[in-house]
């Protein structure tokens, strides 16, 4: 059974203006363990479809589905807890919260979880080992390279247990040896705890080891492989 | 953990967060001390009015305050004494036997106001004693000798041992006159006091007015603590029910007595106050400003936030706490450093020397001790929550309007 299932989803922008079509009737599936990018030229609609699928926007028509429950049917108030409990995030710009340390910004979502204290250490310390950052899980941000933070970043989508982690282009700002160390952590995650990634990039260093590639043209899609 | 995040988003900016803590601190302390210092003035007048003329209460003839001519007196002023003594918190009781007359020297003549004093009870009552600049409080035996203000003095063109002639009209309505020895002078705050009145023994004026030994025109009451005054005015009224509802005699405190004074300590208050809050409300635009600038800065990270399923109302808490501890922390600092500046010049006290002719023509000292009770800290203390939560709505409005989708991707 899918995990994820889009039924001729569409998104248009500026509606009643001049109407931007960046989504097109897009029908697609996901299943579980899934480690798959969906690659396209620039404005193509990556990122939309991510956002749709993640919640972050809604879609002029159609539906996403995810483990059973229609979110396009969701209250905004019963979306944000949705994505709280059932999905990831790992944005380009690694977005921590510069004021609290590494530990501290993986911490916090499994506080907005309401997690209480043993498991949260419990749960921090084993992500920190996956990531490689044991010891630099008391520093800020600031005292890390960009490589390290987007490493948090993915430990913060992966604290809160959600369903999959959606990625929007998280090699963008990093260097190659950067860009192949978070891969071999997500490929590691992926394989060993069968977490579902889906990325949106036009990295081919990642569409190199992603197992499955969507790609996108004009909104629509034009190739499943 | 919204609380934790939004204390450590405070101090993200140091430079700008102290800036806007230095600013409400600022204004606080420039408020608060002005409050203090308006405070410590109208309390000096009203000290001075009770210690110098007027003491706590009074008791007079009710005919006496319409028409005050010596004829009308109170009679039996040992007995009434006698029952005053029970009551507590009375410091001590004075009688006074007062004439408006004229009094005229070598040079020129004026009006004045001339007090029969109990020399002794009088010293336990104010402390005109302790405001002699030359001579003495009748200290040495004379016949008829007079202590006189210093305005007087210098408008009579007369000194220490001086001899004036006060002509005044008796309890028999006859023009009578005296002549009295200038024996000390004196200086309160109030110029205007120090040119009308006058003072002498009560039994050198009691033989020029015909007037007996337990009469006087006025009992003048000092009470332990000014706090008393309401309840004990109360007391003695319910004493004396008979006496009033008889209008033999009218009893009244200070704030009857003078009810500009008692005015002004009002309103100096309720002015004061409206100041501290006119500048709390134009430092709130200030914080507003920088929280909105704070929040500009943060789009991605607020946008990250609400991406993860931080709640619409703990985005909203986190921002309108970081504005809350932002201005508490100025208004804590502000209130504080007031706080021990207010008791170290109430201490000092200010010397205003400078323009003391000034404010003694208007009855003020010119030796200011600034105060303020706790309860207008806590006011104060009010107000600057009031503000921060006024001042945080804005920003805290405005993070919320940013779209998770967008945020998270934009430029800065």
């Amino acid at each position: 059974m899918s995990i994820i299932k889009t039924i001729n989803l569409n998104k248009i922008y500026n509606e009643t203006v001049v109407p931007v079509h960046a989504v097109k009737d897009v029908n697609l599936e996901f299943e579980q363990g899934e480690f798959t990018a969906i690659i396209g030229p620039s404005g193509c609609g990556k990122t939309t479809l991510l956002n749709l699928i993640g919640g972050l926007d809604s879609p002029t028509s159609g539906e996403v589905i995810i483990d059973g429950t229609n979110i396009s049917n969701l209250k905004p108030k019963e979306v944000i807890d949705f994505r709280l409990r059932n999905i990831g995030f790992v944005f380009q710009s690694y977005n921590l919260v510069p004021v609290l340390t590494a530990k501290e910004n993986v911490e916090f979502i499994m506080q907005l979880q309401g997690s209480d204290k043993s498991k949260r250490d419990e749960r921090v310390k084993i992500l920190f080992e996956q990531i490689g950052l044991i010891d630099r899980m008391n520093d800020r941000p600031s005292k890390m390279s960009g490589g390290q933070q987007q490493r948090v970043a993915v430990a913060r989508a992966l604290a809160s247990k959600p369903k999959f982690i959606l990625a929007d282009e998280p090699t963008a700002n990093l260097d190659s040896a950067a860009t192949s160390n978070l891969l071999d952590i997500m490929l590691k995650l992926n394989e060993t705890e069968n977490t579902t990634f889906i990325f949106s990039t036009h990295d081919s260093r990642v569409i190199e080891r992603a197992r499955r590639l969507i790609t996108l043209k004009d909104g629509q899609v034009e190739k499943v492989e | 953990m919204v609380l934790s995040i939004a204390w450590k988003n405070v101090w993200r900016n140091k430079l700008r967060s102290i800036i806007v803590i230095a600013s409400i601190t600022i204004g606080l302390i420039g408020g608060i001390f002005y409050l203090a210092f308006s405070n410590g003035m109208v309390q000096t007048q009203i000290e001075s009015a009770i210690n110098n003329e007027i003491s706590n209460i009074e008791i007079h003839n009710p005919s006496y305050l319409i028409n005050d001519e010596t004829k009308f007196g109170i009679n039996n002023t040992g007995e009434i004494i006698e029952k005053l003594k029970t009551v507590d918190g009375i410091k001590s009781i004075t009688t006074r036997l007062k004439s408006i007359a004229m009094v005229s020297s070598a040079t020129t003549g004026t009006g004045i106001l001339l007090n029969g004093i109990d020399i002794q009870k009088e010293i336990e009552t104010t402390n005109i004693n302790n405001k002699i600049v030359e001579g003495s409080y009748f200290e040495k035996p004379t016949r008829n000798p007079i202590v006189i203000g210093k305005k007087l003095a210098d408008k009579l063109k007369v000194k220490i041992g001086s001899k004036i002639v006060v002509t005044l009209q008796n309890m028999n309505e006859d023009i009578t006159y005296g002549a009295f020895k200038i024996v000390g002078i004196y200086k309160t705050d109030n110029t205007n006091f120090d040119l009308f009145n006058t003072f002498t023994q009560k039994e050198d004026l009691n033989n020029l007015l015909s007037y007996k030994n337990n009469e006087a025109t006025e009992i003048a009451i000092l009470l332990n603590h000014n706090d008393l005054t309401d309840t004990v005015a109360a007391e003695i009224k319910k004493i004396f029910a008979q006496d009033i509802e008889d209008k033999d005699i009218v009893i009244r405190s200070w704030k009857e007595i003078q009810p500009m004074l008692q005015m002004m300590n009002e309103m100096t208050i309720q002015f004061t106050m409206i100041f501290v809050a006119i500048i709390l409300f134009a430092l709130s635009f200030g914080i507003i400003n920088t929280m909105l600038m704070a929040i500009m800065e943060r789009v991605r990270e607020i946008g990250m936030l609400m991406a993860i399923g931080m709640s619409k109302i703990k985005v909203f808490l986190m921002i309108m706490m970081e504005t809350i501890f932002l201005s508490i922390t100025g208004g804590i600092l502000g209130i504080v450093i007031s706080w021990i500046l207010v008791q170290f010049s109430f201490k000092t006290g200010i010397d205003l020397s400078a323009v003391g002719e000034g404010l003694n023509s208007w009855g003020y000292s010119s030796f200011i001790r600034p105060e303020l009770d706790l309860i207008y800290y806590f006011m104060i203390a009010l107000l600057v929550i009031f503000t921060a939560i006024f001042a945080s709505i804005l920003p805290a409005r405005k993070a919320l309007k940013l779209i998770p989708s967008e945020a998270v991707r934009q430029d800065i």
